[in-house]
């Protein structure tokens, strides 16, 4: 529970430094993709991934405190199970970015259709 | 999810870089035209959504200034504001760019080259936009707000394409 309050307790700002700096690494991206399959124990990610459970507890804990997963802490398995949330946030973020221009990309798309359409009659005047 | 606009492409080839390509379907002429007249410039110049334009004012010359500035929901204004290096009508401009928001410090400046290169009718804008520094960039690329933002990038799209469903 205090590690998945640590995950949201951080500014939105920061929470998405932890998010990418989670995901700067491939056996963590694998391991989230694997989660999007349903939750896993953490003995079920060691095979796969051919890592101790010391190796896995690692990258899981670094998931974890990015609030990118959350783990039971009372069962004895503690599966470990995804939370889209920062995902989400982080898409988002990307989103907006991207928003920036293809919003006005798409006002220019707009705008050339009208000055074609204007141009031929400029040419023909000009022949 | 990530499919926003089908052409558009958002690289960052080195750390210092970003570079958005885009194809447009008319000549470099008209597009040239587009960006470099204010008046057409103002009906489609890029900005956060919900951050209307309201100052656009651009000297295309070398040597020239321009300067930029939209107003945030919350009344708060980033500008961009520089000076062209080159402009080689109608295929090549470089600036320098500073972008302000809010109040200073600001972010430092940056070169940015567009290229127009034409192609069947159809035109392919390559912009350039080359920071001082890695911090410059990633903290240009998030609103100042965020570091390390450029290589979650290159590696969300992986995570994403298989989350999509979540």
């Amino acid at each position: 529970m205090v590690l998945e309050l640590m995950g949201y307790a951080m500014k939105p700002s920061d929470r998405l430094d932890a998010t990418f700096a989670a995901l700067a690494d491939p056996t963590r991206r694998a391991i989230l993709r694997r989660l999007t399959t349903g939750d896993v124990s953490v003995t079920g990610l060691c095979k796969p991934f051919a890592m101790s459970q010391p190796a896995i507890s690692k990258h899981l804990k670094v998931l974890e405190r990015a609030g990118l997963i959350s783990r039971r802490r009372d069962a004895q398995r503690r599966p470990c199970r995804l939370k889209p949330k920062p995902l989400a946030e982080a898409t988002d973020w990307l989103e907006r970015y991207r928003q920036f221009w293809e919003g006005g990309f798409e006002r220019l798309d707009a705008l050339l259709e009208e000055l074609k359409a204007r141009e031929p009659k400029r040419e023909r005047a000009k022949r | 999810m990530m499919k926003n606009g089908e052409e558009m492409k958002l690289t960052t080839p080195s750390d210092r870089e970003v570079v958005v390509t885009r194809v447009f379907d008319a000549p470099r002429k008209l597009v040239w035209r587009a960006m470099s007249e204010p008046d057409l410039l103002k009906r489609w110049i890029p900005g956060p959504p919900g951050w209307p334009i309201v100052r656009c004012d651009q000297d295309w010359r070398v040597g020239g200034a321009f300067h930029f500035a939209w107003r945030g929901p919350d009344g708060s204004e980033m500008t961009l504001s520089g000076i062209f290096s080159e402009v080689v009508p109608p295929e090549r401009v470089v600036r320098t760019e500073s972008f302000v928001i809010g109040v200073p410090p600001r972010s430092g400046e940056q070169l940015a080259t567009l290229v127009l290169t034409e192609q069947g009718g159809k035109t392919t804008l390559t912009l350039t936009v080359q920071y001082p520094s890695k911090e410059a960039r990633d903290a240009a690329i998030v609103g100042g707000m965020n570091k390390g933002l450029a290589e979650g990038y290159d590696r969300l799209d992986e995570v994403f394409k298989a989350s999509a469903h979540i």
